[in-house]
This record gives structure tokens, sequence and C-alpha cells, in this order.
């Protein structure tokens, strides 16, 4: 057991774990962080994404000892102050999910796909989100909410006031 | 269907999902509850009324004052709880049920609470399968919610001396039109308590008059699955709680020779659970629970066991017991089948295969159990609440009063989580532990310790005239169920059999059953006796159905695919399959590509759906889809490989599900008919795909494809 810090949605985290815990287990075990998922323990489903420093990381396959200096986000910190981010504005507008138990790796996925493509084709969503299982099938709606988010965040840098909106 | 038929599919297919008995039960004294939630109006519904029963007791039994399916309960506040057994895997019941409350009831949609699957609160149901929510749940829920309206406004008659007929309900509130007088329905009961079994069947609301059912209300928490704010089995914790793991098997049917735990042992804050060959750790700390279960040496004595390679030999080759024929459809004597077919122009004789696949939930199994003053609470992902607390009461010799089992909405099922394996480890763990205990199964555990939809080998042959008309049809399955393995098209002389055999896998329930098995041969022989008779396979199809409702898909699916007009580009095929179970009517069309290399990709499904009125378009729409999408994987590439007792695809990376790049256009084309009971939606909308993306690889290669998966590993299979 050791002492890291961690940055995790804009806040300094201590924790005190072994570092070559996953990254998945400290949020989920010992932040209680369950947002994130674990879907397979081995990369293959994306249900246990995250941002690091803006890049969509399976959270099942980074280590803690890995995971400090860095910034993380979680599905926790793309609500703020009680207002959706775009894509999860999106995903709920399209009801992109059913059980929802991808939804948090989905939608960090496409945060980190339209971060670099804004208006991204379906070809570079498929690219993006290969990854990310769906085992609902919900793939032809997270699709459209993604195009639709594309089109929240575009108006909402244009009008300035955010996105939210029920 | 008659109610007595309904029940036989239902025993029938109970049967296969090892959950018949026990159908009555009931254990909750509906008082103690009406007095924990305060005063208002309590509705239950009796265990008597033919609407109940696939839930609570069934008839015979309704003079006992507890023997009730479910509760509507209105506070005093106006708002409305409703209790139900069944439970929430993303099939959208929790929504759909509650609109069909709100609907009756006459309140606002945002106004209901529906509490589900926890066995302390709700009343006894036999489970969350059989696409049986909507047809049996939902009349149930409604019967209640009408005859709460209906006391509601009687009270109000008697509080204004009015006559209750001429009142009128509505949002939430009884009004008098003459004197404009009007009470909210909290005030109404003013917090007495007051309580009605209901044992009528009052007149419904026609789905033509629906203002909250029937329109597209959005899922009812959708918030919290955006958030990551909800809970599932696996996010629960609790005070104390440490993490468990268990020792796995080196194969099925393995016994222990020994296990050397004592380094595991030694490990900061673990405890090594050792019962009989059960072995399991937890400790304090969750990496520490892993490294003790890796640090255990054991040797184990695995029996030689088949492999899938002699599957289907083996199923040929070890009939079981227990087989019957439908007593749905009228079976052709020997002697007629041999008739018929001797008076056909055409006949055709074919096998065809479907492989174990499995369910892999997002979400593996789950639980966290506590023991306390004697009492097991264990939160677990489960279609079967009651099922798994009665497997709980088992394991540990407990009255069953004495387990609760609470089921938070999960991280879905697909027929998967019938089963309490989960929760009776983590139980066990839980009692040695002193503590309450997590344990969430991996996904090597979840594809290889769970269940399986059976494999089978399906055979099945037919003669028809040359002018198209079937005359005779045999269709034999062996293994994977007799689920809609009777033929909807108009044949004078059929047989449809099922023959139990011996299996090499754990199998069990699965979405749509073996109707997915028993339509991919059927609609896949179909379409060769379509060509034998040389003719079109809608126009085949059409010929021999009167069926209304499925000439209605087939009908709506081709016109919308563009059938008979569109031309499929070089290496290109059409397919269309057509399918009814459980109530749903459903065609798809496909377009398939197959390149030089073999390389099947669908381009585009559409299908269409007839269920009934519906009740939340687009809560249909997203199960439809998420149907086909999921069919896709059964038909291409889905497959258990197993060999002695091991599996040898337990991942991701080797059992491959469909993904975004698997994704063809899908449309869905939705049928509403208003003037029939809705039935459920959640299994059937996967049974057409295969076989119309098999006939349209058919269209394109001339290659005829009689096993799923027909393309594992991407290319066409031989």
């Amino acid at each position: 057991m050791n002492d890291f810090l961690l940055k995790i949605n804009g806040a300094d985290v201590p924790v005190r774990a072994p570092g070559e815990e996953t990254l998945l287990s400290v949020l989920r075990n010992r932040l209680h962080l369950t947002g994130t998922k674990y879907g397979c323990g081995e990369g293959q489903c994306g249900a246990c994404t995250v941002l690091i420093d803006g890049v969509a990381t399976r959270s099942c396959q980074a280590r803690l000892a890995t995971s400090t200096g860095v910034s993380i986000t979680t599905i926790e910190g793309l609500e703020h102050g009680g207002l959706l981010g775009p894509v999860q504005q999106a995903f709920l507008d399209e009801g992109a999910f059913q059980c929802g138990y991808c939804t948090s790796g989905m939608i960090l996925s496409a945060t980190a796909l339209l971060h670099d493509h804004p208006r991204p084709t379906d070809a570079q969503i498929v690219g993006y989100m290969d990854g990310n299982v769906c085992r609902c099938g919900t793939y032809p709606r997270i699709t459209a909410a993604i195009h639709r988010a594309s089109q929240l965040a575009v108006a909402g840098e244009k009008g300035g006031s955010g996105h939210a909106h029920e | 269907m008659p109610t007595s038929e309904l029940m036989n599919d239902l025993l029938a297919e109970a049967a296969q999902q090892e959950v018949i008995g026990r159908l009555h039960r009931f254990q909750l004294d509906r008082r103690d509850l009406l007095k924990a939630l305060g005063g208002g109006l309590l509705v239950s519904l009796a265990g008597g009324s033919a609407l109940a029963q696939e839930s609570g007791r069934r008839s015979g039994e309704h003079e006992l004052p507890q023997d009730v399916s479910a509760w509507i309960h209105i506070g005093a506040d106006g708002r409305v709880t409703v209790f139900t057994g069944k439970v929430e895997v993303g099939q959208n019941i929790r929504t759909s049920l509650a609109q069909l409350v709100a609907e009756e009831l006459r309140v606002p949609f945002r106004a209901i609470t529906m509490v589900m699957g926890d066995t302390d609160l709700t009343p006894w149901d036999m489970g969350t399968f059989g696409s049986r929510s909507t047809p049996t749940m939902g009349p149930q829920l409604r019967n209640m919610a009408v005859t709460a309206r209906q006391m509601l406004m009687e009270a109000a008659a008697q509080r204004w001396s009015a006559d209750a007929s001429g009142l009128a309900a509505a949002d939430g509130r009884v009004t008098d039109p003459k004197s404009g007088r009007s009470l909210a329905y909290g005030e109404i009961t003013r917090g007495e308590k007051l309580e009605r079994v209901v044992s009528g069947d009052p007149p419904f609301t026609p789905a033509i008059e629906w203002k909250i059912a029937g329109t597209a209300e959005p899922k009812v928490n959708g918030r919290d699955f955006v958030t990551g704010r909800h809970q599932y089995p696996s996010d629960i914790v609790r005070p104390e709680m440490v993490f468990g793991k268990v020792l796995r098997p080196a194969g099925f049917n393995a016994t222990l020779v020994s296990a050397d735990t004592a380094k595991a042992a030694k490990m900061d804050g673990v405890q090594v659970v050792r019962d009989g060959d059960f072995v399991g750790v937890t400790a304090a700390d969750p990496w520490v629970a892993e490294q003790a279960l890796a640090a255990i040496d054991a040797k184990w004595n695995v029996p030689q066991q088949i492999s899938n390679r002699e599957l289907f030999e083996y199923l040929k080759n070890n009939p079981e017991n227990g087989g019957h024929e439908r007593d749905d459809v009228e079976q052709a004597t020997p002697a007629e089948l041999q008739q018929a077919m001797a008076g056909a122009d055409v006949k055709l004789e074919q096998n065809y295969t479907v492989a174990y696949i499995a369910h892999a939930p997002l979400e593996p199994r789950a639980a966290v159990a506590e023991w306390s003053g004697g009492r097991l609470t264990v939160w677990t992902g489960t279609q079967r609440p009651f099922g798994v607390r009665e497997e709980l009461a088992e394991a540990f010799r407990i009255p069953e009063s004495r387990v609760r089992v609470i089921q938070p909405d999960m991280g879905s099922g697909y027929g998967g989580k019938h089963t309490g394996e989960c929760a009776i480890e983590a139980a066990r763990l839980a009692k040695a532990a002193g503590k309450p205990v997590k344990l969430v199964w991996t996904r090597e555990e979840e594809f290889t310790w769970a269940y399986f939809r059976p494999a089978g080998w399906i055979e099945i042959r037919s003669g028809a005239r040359r002018d198209g008309t079937i005359v005779a049809w045999e269709h034999h399955n062996y293994n994977s169920g007799p689920a809609a393995i009777a033929s909807p098209y108009n044949v004078a002389h059929q047989v449809s059999q099922f023959h139990p055999t011996k299996y090499p896998l754990r199998q069990g329930s699965y979405r749509g059953l073996a109707a997915t098995a028993n339509h991919f041969a059927r609609e896949s022989h179909m379409d060769e006796l379509a060509h034998a008779v040389d003719m079109g396979p809608l126009e085949f199809r059409l010929k021999n159905l009167t069926d209304e409702r499925l000439r209605a898909v087939l009908e709506a699916a081709a016109e919308k695919f563009g059938w008979g007009h569109a031309k499929a580009a070089a290496g290109h095929g059409f397919g269309i399959a057509a399918g009814v179970d459980k109530g749903g009517h459903v065609a798809a069309c496909a377009e398939v590509e197959v390149d030089g290399g073999g390389t099947v990709r669908v381009r585009r499904v559409v299908q269409a759906w007839e269920s009934g009125a519906i009740v939340n378009p687009d809560g249909l729409r997203n199960q439809t889809m998420g149907a086909m999408v999921q069919a896709l994987g059964g038909a291409l590439f889905e497959a258990v490989q197993f060999e002695n007792g091991r599996i040898l695809n337990p991942h991701f990376a080797q059992y491959r599900v469909p993904r975004f790049k698997d994704m063809p256009e899908v449309e869905v084309v939705l049928l509403d008919r208003k003037d029939l009971p809705s039935a459920g939606a959640g299994e059937t909308g996967i049974v057409a795909v295969a076989p119309a993306v098999g006939n349209a690889i058919f269209a394109a290669t001339g290659k005829r494809v009689r096993s799923m998966p027909m393309a594992a590993g991407g290319e066409l299979s031989s």
C-alpha cells in the first residue's frame, strides 16, 4: 500500500492502495465513484471508459501508479451545477440506452470523439466507438445521440450559455 | 388464445427454465405494509382473478385475504406507489407499466412510483420472462387502478352527497362538474386507511382513448443513467462491507482433489472459506482479495467431456424422455403425413443447427449479501427475485421469511439471470465473514459459470404442390426447445415435435428461447421450398398464409424495404422472413453483401412489428431495434466453443458480439393495433433476422447456410 494523489473531476483526491491496482478498482471500490462500470476487465467492452487528459482510456487497463499527474474525468464529472453536458443531454433526448450499463463508457468515449471531431462522420463514430459494447443493441440510437450532441455543443458555443435544457 | 393454453405455454416454458413448481407462494401480510405506508388507499388484486394466475396464487385459493398479486397505494399527499414483483432490466416496464396505471387512475405520469422486485415489499411473482409483463401485469395493474379511481369517486360522492356517476376524475382529482367542487385524491383519503381487494374485471379505458399510455413517455429515471447516479447491483455498498472471491473449478463437473489455502490465509485481513468443494476468500481490501484467491493452489479432477465439434452428433444420439408434440396445432398421424407427402410434387428434407450462445449481459452477476439478526438480505441482479429467495432459503436451510432479495434495476439479462448462484456464494462468504460481502463475477466467470442458450439440431421435411401449396410439413427440434415450433402457415398435415436430449453444457432461458432456432430452420426452409417451386419468397409465404396479423407485418416490411422493386447490386442479396410467438408478429427484410473472400456484411435490415396496442412507441421501437441488433450476433458469429468441460472463448476478445462496425442500416416499422390487447415485446423481435439474413446470403451467393452462426470468424461458414 502506498499513498497517491489523483486529480479526478477537477479535485485532488488522496488514495492509499497498491500502485499496481487498476484505476477502475480504485474508482469503484475505494472512492465509490461507481458510475464507471466493470464489464470485462480486459479492455474489450469499454464500460470502464474514463478520460485521462481528455483521451478515452479503459480504466481497467490503467494502473493507479501511472494515473497520477494527469487529469481524470469520470461520468460524475460531466454534470455542472445540475446542468448535463451536451453528450449526456443528447443520450437522454435520444433515449440512447436500455439497461444503461454501457452508457457511462459510451458517453465518455463520445466526449473524446467530439473533442477531436466536433462534426463527426458515421465512419469516425465507428472508429472511436467500436471498442464500446452495448449488448442491448442501441448502437443506432447512440450514433444519433452523438450527432445530436455535436449540434448541441455547436449551438451551446454560439449561444455561450451552456446546453442544459429539459 | 384461451387462458388455459396461455398457462400451458407458460408452464412449458417455466419447465424449460427450471422454475416450475412453487407457483403458490406468498408470505407478506399487507396490513404490515399499509402500516408502514401510513394512511391512504390500498387496492390489491385477488389471486382468483383470471388475470392474476401468473402472479400471486392461482385460482382456487382466492378466498385468502392476503392472496393478492400486486398493490397500488395512494398516499395522503396524492403520491401513487405501485408494487410489483416484476423487475426492470432495460426493457422499460418501469416506465410503460406506470403509464398504464396513470392512464386508468387518471393521474399525471409523474405521480407514480414503481416499487419492483423486492421480496419484502412486493407481492410474489414467478419472474420477469416470457414477454409476460405487458400482457399480464399490465391488465392486473389496470384492474386495480380502475377500482381505485372508482373508490375515490364513490368517496367523493359520499362526502358531497352527490351521485358518483355524475362525477369526473382527471389529473389526480375528482370533480363535480355541476357544482364545480373538486378534491385531490390525497384529500379524499384524508390519510384514512381504505382497503379493497379487487376480484372483478372492471372495464378498461380503450387504447383508442389513451392519453398517457400509448405515448412516447421517456424512460422514467433516464437522467440517473446518463449521470452514473443509478446504482446497479454491482454498485451497492454496505457499512463494513468486505470483498469476496470464489475459487472456480478447472472444468465442469470437476471434483476438488486438494486446495492449499495456507498462503492466502496469512494475508492481511483475509478469511478463507471452505465448505465441501466450495472455496472462497474475503478481504477488507479489494486488491488483497484478488491476491488471496490467486495464492490458492488447488488441484481438480476434471472428467473427459465432449467438445463443440461432436455437439450435434451427441444431441441426435442421446434422447431423453419427455418430448411432446404441440397440442395447440393438430398433429398429423404418420399415415396421414405419408399420404400427404405422396401427393407432393416437390419434396425437401434438410437439417439445421444452432450453436450454444451466451447472454453476455454487460453487467455480470453481482451480489451484496448481509446477515443481520438471523436474517439474510441480498442485493442482486436477477429476473426472479422470489426464485432466488427460494434458492437462498434452501441453501442455508432457513425459512423464506428470513430472506430478503432486492433487485436494483440491473445491467440487463436477456433471460440469462434467472438463477441465484452469485447471491448464494456472496451469502455463504458473508456468513463466514460476519460482515456484508460484495461478490462481482468476472467476465470469464460469467461466460463460464452462468448458463447458455441451448444448442439445437432441427430436421424439417416438407412437401408442396407445383402451384406452391404446402401439403405436408414435419419439424423436429432436438434439445433447443419447443417455442414457436408449430408452423404459422396453412399446412393441411403437419407434425412439430420437440425431442429433449442429454446435453453437455448448463443451459436455460434466453430472449426468445427456441423461437429463434425454430424460426431460423422454418423460414430458411420456406425459402428453399419457394425456390423449389419457382416462386418468389414473399409470394410463396403469402400464398400459404391466412393469419392477417402475420400477413400485415410481412407486407409492411416488404413495402418499407422496397421488396420486389429494388434490385440487388452485384455481390448483394435480399432475404425475407417472418414469424410469430407470444403475441408478437414480426417480419424482416435484409440486404446482405458477400465479397469474393466470403466476408459477410449485413447492409440493411427492415423489420415490421405488431404486438397489439402500443403502450410506449419509443420504448417499443428501442426494444425492437435492440432485438434486431442482438439477433445479428447469433445469426452471424456468436458461438460458445468448449472442450473437456472448459469454455475456450470466455472473453469478449474471442466471443464476438455485435459492435458499431457491424451495424447495418436498421429500420423499424411499428403497426399499432389499438383494437387488440398489448402483447409483450421483449423477445420475439429477435426471431426473424437470422433467417432473413440467411436467405439474403443465398440470394447473394447461391450458397445455403443452415447453421447458426452463419459467418463465424466473419466469413461464410462452410
